[in-house]
């Protein structure tokens, strides 16, 4: 029965899972919409919607590309509490996606001062449902990990 | 939460007629007044009349619109040529009675075709009512009783929609009209000259040929041709009888045409035709021609047509004749001798059958019944008539004898290609459409095709020599032969039948294996033509044209893994807003579309009953809406599957209102001009104002057109054009930061209005800057002010940029290291530097403005960065690398060309294109110029004719339980005259299980387009070495998977499949294309501009980019040659692209697509130089010369009319560069043989063992 610094990592780990939880939720919805045009093929092709739906697109694009940053660093910021408190293998778990991460985040197109989610590059079949079913395994992943935190959390406070 | 995109779909539409009738309704209304320009789209007709007729382009195809909500269909000449050749079409009863000038009148058309269907209740014959009719649209109504009527509603749309349901139905469309006095002809001919069968073909060719070129928008020289095509046409009259016959000849008989044929010793490609009339045609000019054909047809030929035509025949006999050694099976020259003796009546009772036919096929008018001798003789003076007020009579009047033609707007397309195409394909030649038309004219073969575009007859006639020496480039084709022949009667019985594989029969030739290291003349000496989907017979001639739309595997693997197997790329290559000769329009209160998917009913679905029609993409039942049962063309009920949006595998739609919320946009135009110091020292303000000034009356629009000029240096300035005011007024807008429109509604003025300030503005711009000491340029900022001008109504902007951006936002700074050009690592800055520009095309496109760039600049730009502005935005990017007016003046007349051709060529407005494929098949990665709005939507906010696009295809779900798969593209645009259309290609392909069925179909240019386009995706999102590599991949793998397929090949060399060979040698031609080349010094902007080139260009026109065609000039003979118009087009073989053919004593032409180079060996003739350039000796040949001297000698006629051919409608005009042996020039030409060795690059051979080597690892 102590409360660690081990256990303090896992309850904030649990907290901000449950914000990487709702990102991915977010992410899986916006992609969705950028797939589905909501709107019978007649109205798709109408100019005033299409300003509509232009406007949207970019609108969701942009909220993409800002959620970007912080979830990156709430995860690496878990990554390097878990270093820190010596947890390997809750850190071992989660090193291949912080690998991902650094991947996806640096390999973007040379000059682009911007990351991904560039609306001409995001509407693209291929690409949207990648980032789709990026999302969904986000989501999978953070789900199991929360309850696995949580499961460490008591596990650390109650032990020892 | 993800929902099928389908499934909203059906209940939204469900609920939103109502909504978007009212607010299109409203929208009408507010329309009509708001402008004087405003014309319901009803209204068109009458209301473009004012509107200048523009010599084939400018004419909209919607003035022939007028009918449209009435519910009937109209087919006509598509597009841009459509304006000329329809005006053509009833020409030729507009002559007779006297009135040729009413041709022009678009009304005339219409009221024509109108009347022409006689409906078999009528009275009237269709001679009489050619006469009455073609004066005017109301005057016809004295004719045909039924029409008075119809024609006021005509004339006051509102009445006129709301009888509509009624009065629809009573109006055939003009798609009957045509098939009957086709009919009519045949028989007034028939009587006319009874002994013409054999020859009658030929003035229909001759004729139709002619159709195209006259209808061509730009074409000048073509224009020129129909002149001599007149005089072909006057046999016309006798020409429809024949087609009859053979017609007949060919349904009943196929079976036995495949025979003949294939006993003719013919290429195997010409099996194909054999279902095709050009089969038939030819099979009666050939058979015989030792017989009863040969003696017929020429003095036939002779009477019926002046001595001009007469050459052609026997040319192109003389071509063929030597061949062909047999003599065909007995019927055929029976039919021909039979023909002959046949009386009058016989004549007519064919062409009445004939006529049955045509219904029972295409749902005509059952009318033939009706000609008399009279009439005959009326047509024949029509024709002549016609013949001779105007080139585009002859087109038109050929139309009529064609159902096919007529309601098929892509079946002449696809008989040149597709059908036919096995021989001589126009897809790949050198131009695509002009070649076709101009082919046609020379070629003999087609009875029927007046669409053939191709050159078919022309090769089959003369070149069957080379080709059978050589491979043909149809590998398909004999497998179709076989089947023909096993089972004769099939093809005439199974039209209901799907899709057919070869599956039953012997491997086709083109899965042949080559050895390809061992196979020292890879490359045909015939342009390589598309592959024709193995489908049946009536599927294939229903099929799309190849030049619209082509696939890359024309069998489709039923599953995804068969397709990895297979390891080929699957896509779709797209030219959907192509300039077509002729294209069904149909106006209609209901577009059918099926229910679930909205796929629009097409040639490939499958009616159930009567009443019901099973969708083709996803299967879903759908109800046949009540106007549908009724056919306007046979004025009969209950037989939907003959209309013509179910003959025709492209048409076009007039939309209704539901198809806009708000009315449609004006045609916009904005000129953003650079003029700093640097452009005004370029010069190209002088050649664009003068472009402008001579194209002003020709630019696509109504009467509501606006233009607009913003100049930019340092600061912008705006152009107050007003209509009142004495002189254009400069309003200058310093404040570059945060610019605003200082008088918002006067910067964009009406065009006519304003007309006389325009041409002021346009004479004093190029001498306004003349003394500038601005070197800056505030691109961005002049951007932005475009973008804010031209937000409430759309349009086109036209940036003219000669450095890099300077000022402002979007500045750029110099990316390029020049010691980098040649760098084999890595080649950075393909990429743009900011987004300022794709965010600002992503603006623009949602306001319906596409920005089109022209860089003229002498050093680095950043066109990778400028390029966005036109890539999001639907634009077109124009690059002339080192512009200047005075030094190079090769450019200085590119530009000229070009921006004739982009003033005058036909544009779309608010465009969206959709594509739509089979259950099963979904499409992912897009190419081009657009932005993808949602996954299968492209938003285009221009639409122009000289875009491609490109599809990447997967396969989701196997198509085991399905035996075709089609796909289908709608293009929805607003026509420049401010009316919704809609224009849908749909393609059908087999799918097959067998790897060796995939490679089979495998179109290797369709391929490597595809595969260009991913190169480039890869080579901006990863590395251009990374593409390299890709691309050696594609051919190792593909090569591989198809030697492990055929295991007992593996010991011996490379091995490819005949369809396939041509594959290392485009892939290394790739490689060695500008975009994609290492080690060799490349600027960065002609490498980003061969990119753009890649992703934009359609395919005919990428292949030459990729692969240039090298002739030799300088033995030109008539062998072979093809007529167009009155001019012999001399056809040398292709010399593959390397040095070894540049003999010392030869001249060789190289055709680049855009550019042209004529190689001149130190040792060429001197007559050569003498005859053809115009020096006595090489050593005065001058060091710069782009032009020949138009010498009246006959090698010079022939080398110039074989150029001139060649440049033939392509979009972008070619320069034309004499280079001498031992001149420094010749680097650039040398650049392109290919197959060479170069100091960063393998040869051919080399490339070849390497990919050998790849594949044995």
């Amino acid at each position: 029965m102590a409360f660690t610094f081990a256990a303090f990592c896992y309850m904030l780990s649990l907290v901000l899972c449950a914000a990487l939880i709702f990102f991915a939720i977010w992410h899986i919805i916006a992609f969705d919409e950028l797939r589905t045009d909501f709107k019978s093929p007649i109205d798709q092709c109408n100019p005033v919607h299409a300003r509509e739906r232009l406007r949207n697109i970019e609108r969701i694009c942009f909220l993409l590309r800002k959620l970007v940053l912080p979830e990156y660093s709430i995860h690496s910021l878990f990554c390097v509490m878990f270093l820190c408190a010596q947890e390997w293998l809750t850190l071992g778990l989660n090193v291949p996606l912080l690998f991902y991460h650094f991947w996806r985040y640096f390999h973007c197109p040379a000059d682009s001062s911007e990351l991904a989610y560039d609306p001409p590059a995001v509407m693209n079949a291929d690409t949207l449902s990648y980032c789709q079913k990026e999302a969904w395994c986000k989501l999978a992943f953070y789900l199991l990990s929360f309850f696995y935190y949580l499961y460490c959390m008591i596990y650390t406070l109650v032990s020892s | 939460m993800s929902v099928p995109a389908g499934s909203p779909q059906p209940a939204a539409s469900a609920r939103s007629p109502p909504q978007l009738g009212g607010a299109a309704a409203l929208g009408a209304t507010a329309a009509a007044p708001a402008g004087p320009g405003a014309t319901p789209p009803q209204q068109n007709g009458p209301a473009q009349n004012p509107v200048p007729v523009l010599p084939g382009y400018g004419l909209p195809s919607q003035s022939y619109l007028a009918p449209s909500g009435a519910g009937k269909m109209t087919s006509l000449p598509l597009g841009g040529q459509c304006g000329s050749y329809y005006p053509g079409l009833y020409a030729v009863p507009s002559s007779s009675v006297g009135t040729p000038p009413t041709a022009n009148h678009p009304g005339a058309p219409q009221v024509f075709g109108r009347a022409a269907p006689v409906p078999p209740a009528m009275g009237p014959t269709p001679g009489s009512l050619h006469g009455a009719v073609p004066p005017a649209p109301h005057l016809h109504t004295s004719a045909s009783q039924p029409y008075p009527a119809f024609v006021n509603h005509y004339n006051s749309p509102a009445m006129y929609s709301a009888s509509s349901p009624v009065a629809s139905q009573g109006f055939p469309s003009t798609c009957g009209h045509y098939v009957m006095p086709a009919v009519s002809n045949a028989a007034c001919a028939s009587v006319s000259y009874p002994s013409l069968p054999a020859g009658d073909p030929y003035g229909q060719h001759m004729f139709t040929s002619q159709n195209a070129p006259a209808g061509r928008p730009l074409r000048e020289p073509s224009l020129s041709g129909p002149k001599p095509a007149t005089s072909h046409l006057s046999p016309l009259p006798p020409a429809p009888p024949a087609p009859p016959q053979q017609y007949h000849q060919q349904q009943s008989v196929s079976g036995f045409n495949t025979l003949s044929w294939s006993a003719a010793g013919l290429p195997p490609a010409q099996d194909n035709l054999s279902r095709n009339h050009t089969g038939s045609l030819v099979t009666t000019n050939n058979n015989p021609p030792s017989t009863v054909a040969d003696s017929l047809s020429c003095p036939v030929v002779q009477n019926a047509q002046p001595p001009k035509s007469s050459p052609v025949v026997s040319t192109a006999f003389s071509g063929t004749s030597s061949t062909r050694t047999t003599p065909p099976a007995a019927t055929h020259p029976a039919e021909p001798v039979a023909s002959v003796p046949q009386p009058p009546e016989l004549l007519q009772q064919k062409g009445m059958q004939f006529g049955d036919y045509v219904n029972n096929r295409a749902s005509s008018a059952p009318t033939p019944l009706s000609s008399t001798s009279d009439d005959e003789e009326e047509e024949e003076e029509d024709e002549e008539a016609g013949v001779d007020s105007s080139s585009t009579t002859s087109s038109a009047s050929p139309m009529p004898n064609s159902y096919d033609a007529l309601e098929g707007g892509c079946y002449p397309d696809m008989l040149s290609s597709s059908a036919s195409s096995p021989a001589p394909d126009p897809v790949p030649e050198p131009d695509p459409t002009p070649a076709l038309t101009t082919s046609q004219s020379s070629k003999i073969a087609k009875p029927f095709g007046y669409g053939y575009p191709t050159l078919q007859p022309g090769y089959q006639n003369a070149t069957p020599p080379l080709t059978s020496g050589a491979q043909p480039s149809n590998t398909v084709y004999p497998g179709f032969q076989q089947y023909a022949q096993q089972y004769p009667a099939v093809n005439q019985l199974s039209s209901s039948l799907g899709g057919l594989s070869l599956q039953s029969s012997p491997p086709p030739e083109s899965l042949r294996p080559v050895n390809l290291t061992q196979e020292r003349n890879i490359l045909p000496p015939t342009p390589v033509w598309a592959p024709v989907p193995n489908l049946n017979l009536d599927l294939k001639k229903l099929n799309c044209s190849p030049d619209s739309f082509r696939c890359t595997l024309t069998n489709i693997p039923q599953t995804q893994a068969l397709l990895n197997k297979a390891k080929l790329p699957l896509g779709l290559l797209l030219h959907p807003f192509r300039d077509l000769t002729q294209l069904p329009v149909i106006t209609s209160n209901t577009i059918v579309r099926c229910r679930s998917c909205r796929t629009y009913i097409n040639p490939f679905v499958s009616f159930i009953d009567q009443r019901r029609w099973k969708c083709n993409l996803c299967y879903r039942v759908n109800d046949v809406p009540e106007e549908f049962m009724y056919n306007p063309l046979t004025r009969s009920y209950g037989e939907p599957h003959k209309r013509p949006e179910v003959q025709n595998a492209t048409v076009e739609f007039i939309a209704s209102s539901d198809y806009m919320l708000r009315p449609p946009q004006p045609a916009v135009y904005l000129f953003v001009l650079d003029v700093s110091h640097n452009a005004v020292e370029a010069g190209y303000l002088k050649i664009l104002c003068q472009s402008l000034l001579e194209n002003l009356d020709k630019l696509p629009g109504d009467s509501r057109t606006r233009i607009g000029f913003i100049t930019f240096d340092s600061t912008i300035h705006f152009y107050n054009l007003q209509e009142g005011l004495s002189q254009p007024q400069m309003l200058i807008v310093s404040d570059i930061d945060d610019v605003f429109l200082p008088t918002p509604d006067s910067l964009l003025v009406n065009l006519y209005e304003s007309k006389e300030l325009i041409k002021d503005l346009l004479n004093a711009l190029p001498n306004m800057f003349t003394n500038t000491r601005e070197t800056h340029s505030a691109l961005g900022p002049a951007l932005q002010a475009a973008f804010k001008l031209m937000s409430p109504t759309g349009g086109r902007v036209s940036v003219f940029q000669t450095q890099l951006p300077s000022l402002g936002a979007g500045l750029l700074q110099s990316r390029e290291d020049p010691n980098q050009r040649s760098s084999t690592k890595v080649v950075q800055h393909l990429g743009p530097a900011t987004d300022f520009y794709k965010k600002l095309a992503l603006d623009c496109s949602g306001q319906q403005t596409a920005v089109d760039l022209f860089l003229l600049s002498s050093q680095y730009s950043d066109l990778a960065s400028l390029a966005c502005m036109s890539k999001y935005s639907a634009g077109c990017v124009y690059y002339y690398p080192s512009f200047h007016t005075t030094h190079n003046p090769s450019q200085a007349e590119k530009l000229q060309k070009d921006l004739k051709r982009y003033f005058t060529r036909k544009i779309g407005f608010e465009a969206v294109m959709r594509i739509r494929c089979t259950k099963g098949l979904s499409m992912h990665t897009f190419h081009g110029n657009f932005f993808v709005r949602s996954t299968d939507l492209l938003s285009l906010a221009n639409i122009n004719p000289d875009a491609g696009f490109a599809v990447q295809l997967s396969i989701e779900e196997s198509l085991a339980d399905t035996s075709l798969v089609c796909f289908q593209t709608a293009l929805l645009y607003t026509s420049s005259k401010g009316e919704r259309r809609i224009r849908v290609h749909t393609l059908c392909l087999p799918v097959v299980n067998s790897l060796a069925d995939v490679y089979a179909g495998a179109d290797v240019q369709a391929a490597i387009c595809l595969l260009a386009n991913m190169a480039v995706d890869r080579s901006i999102s990863s590395s251009l070495s990374d593409a390299r590599d890709a691309l050696v991949n594609a051919v190792v793998d593909s090569l591989s998977a198809y030697g492990s397929t055929v295991p007992h090949l593996q010991h011996s060399g490379l091995m490819a499949p005949t369809s396939l060979r041509l594959f290392p040698l485009y892939v290394l031609a790739l490689l060695k294309q500008k975009a994609f080349r290492t080690g060799t010094s490349t600027r960065l902007d002609d490498r980003v501009y061969a990119m753009c080139q890649i992703k934009c260009q359609p395919l005919v026109h990428l292949m030459k980019m990729i692969h240039p065609n090298l002739y030799r000039i300088d033995r030109l003979t008539d062998e072979g040659a093809v007529h167009v118009n009155d001019r012999v087009v001399p056809q040398p073989p292709l010399q593959k692209l390397s040095a070894e053919k540049l003999t010392r004593e030869g001249a060789l032409l190289m055709d680049c697509g855009s550019v042209f180079y004529i190689w001149i060996g130190k040792g060429c003739d001197n007559n050569f130089i003498e005859d053809v350039l115009g020096f006595p000796d090489f050593a005065s040949i001058p060091q710069k010369m782009s032009h020949l001297p138009e010498l009246g000698t006959l090698s010079s006629e022939r080398a110039r009319s074989f150029i001139t051919w060649l440049k033939e409608n392509r979009p972008l005009s070619p320069i034309l560069h004499v280079v001498k042996d031992e001149s420094p020039a010749k680097m650039e030409f040398f650049q392109h043989l290919i197959e060479d060795r170069t100091e960063a690059a393998l040869s051919y051979y080399e490339f070849l063992l390497h990919i050998h080597q790849q594949i044995c690892k």
